[in-house]
């Protein structure tokens, strides 16, 4: 009953809340989908894993993937690393400092910090922004420090404000325009970061497809667990006037 | 004689064994109208339990080292066996815990738990409570994350708000002139000993106090003062053991089926239990946007922004903040009404409690946003921000509900006590 007036009561403010921010695109991804997770993990030694480290997944346990240690080593190991280590980088911080302005950050739980929506709709709104040093901007991390590292793949991306009138109001759009192709066509490139940010999800919590699995054989166990306690309650209880 | 029994009278002539699982257990009569409200008790003694437990494996992994603090905490989730779970029931358990107590104390409300003879047991309530607080906080900074960290920041700069030695004060609370290793290991010692060793002295003796004037009830009359006159047993209790022992293990059941369903499918609850910044480690030269302490302290942060500063002190606010808290301490004495119970009480006290019970959850919802979440008024409130004005009002009424009480609770219109309990 409280908990009803509390959204009766609160409800109809809830949607101030994000008016004015921009709508991320849904990442869609399927946790369960290890081809998709093991096409992110390459995408990410290839692309990200130069500059980011991610000091808290070892390689070897993307084995939870369906991979061999040997194919570990083989496709996505490409320094003298073991395969029992973890995905550390050898790039000097301080040069990072200088170059990007800012450390960029270890990236083993960053699905958790920014959401996996935020991460798809990041890494798809790079556009080309002659005011910024590395000449690249992003719509959902304004002024980011990072230039756009799948830019090859992806293409170049303007950006465009229309404005027009709502209701008396003047509204801006923010929109991107495709301005050079790149390798990949869009749909490829959506697909590309979907398997990446399943990737960066997967890693940021390696074991939450079983802490679910486990979660249903505990509840049933519970619920077994009720019949013979509440008979046993009932039991004693006979007597109570 | 067999030898069991040989041994247990070995014992008992050495210690009183028998005497205590008797006074206590098989001999302790309670009410027997207990409802749902009376399952909190005994819920919040096996979460305190489950969280030593749990913490003290925990400590086996955890580095209370601010350059190793993070990643200890996320080695504890991926490479040590079974890490993830015991962090997750950890890190619930906490969250249940504010839940579990901030039923038992309503409870308290709703059923005049606290009057006269509990005085002393809800003080000790209170003091346990407190504890929590302190213990809760002091956990809180360990994963070093940004909310961490930028948390126990405000909550420390808080003490410099105090005239005079605020600043100093602060400084002392730190160890350094930031939140920084020497704060982490200090509130390592805190979180794991210094704290749990208190909590633990003050539940022996919230039972004890307990056990020596017996429980209240839901119709809130004494079962004492109706004995049988041949065993002088309380007409209306029934022993602990074996009624209330059984009663309680469908309560554990039906808490650990809930504690389990977020344990395994949402241990962030969704950014509410584990909130969504405190998976960066902690950086002092970047303060987030938005700071909020975990759900279970947001009331009480509600009211030190709602309260205006003076003079350009924060001081009035964190004095707000301090006394929404201690008042709980005053209820026994603030109470004149003639019954204990909800059930026998006026309308006065019924609407005052529910005002009371919409109130401290407004502002608990208030204190996880920012104060902008409305929006603001027009002009005619000179653009005051939405939320910061219904914060302003709650935080009235929230005091209200305790100052007035003296007069509300004297001129209700009651109803008459039973003789004897009701079902």
């Amino acid at each position: 009953m409280r908990k009803l007036l509390f959204a009766l009561l609160l409800g109809p403010f809830a949607t101030f809340a994000s008016a004015n921010e921009l709508q991320l695109d849904s990442a869609n991804i399927d946790p369960h989908d290890a081809i998709s997770i093991q096409r992110g993990a390459r995408t990410f030694v290839n692309y990200c894993l130069n500059c980011h480290s991610a000091n808290s997944m070892r390689y070897n346990r993307l084995v939870d993937l369906g991979l061999t240690e040997q194919q570990i080593k083989d496709n996505l190991i490409f320094t003298s690393v073991k395969v029992g280590d973890p995905m550390s980088i050898s790039a000097n911080r301080k040069d990072q400092k200088q170059w990007f302005g800012v450390e960029p950050p270890d990236l083993s739980v960053v699905a958790r910090a920014r959401g996996v929506d935020w991460l798809y709709t990041y890494l798809r709104t790079f556009y080309r922004d002659e005011s910024r040093p590395t000449g690249w901007n992003n719509l959902v991390f304004p002024n980011v420090g990072m230039p756009h590292p799948l830019w090859q793949l992806q293409g170049i991306q303007a950006m465009k404000i229309e404005s027009e009138e709502h209701e008396g109001q003047k509204v801006e759009h923010k929109r991107l325009v495709p301005e050079k192709p790149g390798s990949l066509s869009a749909i490829e490139y959506d697909k590309l970061t979907r398997d990446l940010v399943n990737f960066l999800s997967y890693m940021a919590e390696p074991e939450k497809t079983k802490r679910s699995q486990i979660g249903i054989v505990v509840l049933f166990f519970l619920l077994l667990l009720l019949v013979p306690a509440w008979l046993l309650k009932k039991e004693y209880w006979k007597d109570v006037h | 004689m067999n030898k069991l029994t040989a041994l247990l009278n070995w014992v008992d002539a050495r210690f009183p064994l028998t005497a205590n699982w008797k006074a206590h257990l098989s001999e302790y009569y309670a009410p027997k109208n207990f409802n749902f409200w009376y399952f909190f008790g005994s819920l919040a003694m096996l979460i305190l339990v489950m969280q030593i437990v749990t913490g003290i494996l925990l400590t086996m992994h955890y580095k209370p080292d601010a350059s190793q603090a993070f990643a200890s905490v996320e080695y504890i989730m991926r490479d040590v066996p079974w890490g993830w779970l015991i962090r997750y029931m950890h890190s619930t358990g906490a969250s249940l815990f504010f839940i579990v107590i901030y039923l038992h104390m309503f409870r308290g409300l709703l059923y005049g738990s606290y009057r006269k003879p509990r005085e002393l047991l809800w003080l000790f309530g209170m003091l346990i409570y407190l504890c929590l607080m302190a213990e809760a906080f002091f956990g809180y900074l360990l994963p070093w994350g940004q909310m961490s960290y930028w948390g126990a920041q405000v909550i420390v700069n808080l003490f410099g708000a105090v005239p005079f030695i605020g600043p100093d004060l602060s400084l002392w609370i730190r160890g350094d002139y930031v939140i920084a290793d020497a704060t982490l290991n200090r509130f390592f010692a805190f979180h794991v000993i210094a704290v749990p060793l208190v909590l633990l002295g003050l539940v022996a003796a919230h039972l004890l106090a307990l056990h020596e004037v017996g429980s209240n009830n839901p119709d809130g009359i004494e079962i004492k003062k109706k004995k049988d006159p041949k065993t002088g047993i309380p007409l209306d209790g029934i022993p602990f053991h074996p009624y209330y022992v059984v009663k309680d293990i469908v309560g554990v059941v039906v808490f650990l089926m809930v504690f389990s369903a977020i344990v395994f499918f949402a241990p962030e609850m969704g950014g509410y239990f584990l909130e969504h910044n405190n998976f960066v480690p902690a950086d002092a030269l970047k303060t987030p946007a938005h700071i909020a302490p975990v759900w279970y302290f947001t009331p009480f942060y509600s009211i030190l922004r709602a309260v205006p500063p003076l003079f350009s002190s924060q001081f009035p606010g964190v004095m707000a903040m301090g006394l929404s808290v201690m008042i709980f301490f005053l209820l026994p004495w603030l109470d004149r009404g003639a019954v204990k119970s909800i059930r026998y009480r006026g309308p006065i006290y019924k609407g005052a409690l529910a005002i009371f019970v919409v109130a401290f959850l407004i502002l608990g919802y208030l204190g996880t946003e920012p104060t902008t979440v409305w929006g603001q008024f027009g002009q005619w409130l000179s653009g005051a921000d939405r939320a910061t004005v219904v914060a302003r009002v709650f935080t009235v009424i929230y005091f209200l509900f305790f100052l007035l009480m003296p007069w509300y609770t004297r001129i209700d219109k009651t109803k008459p006590e039973p003789e004897r309990v009701t079902s």
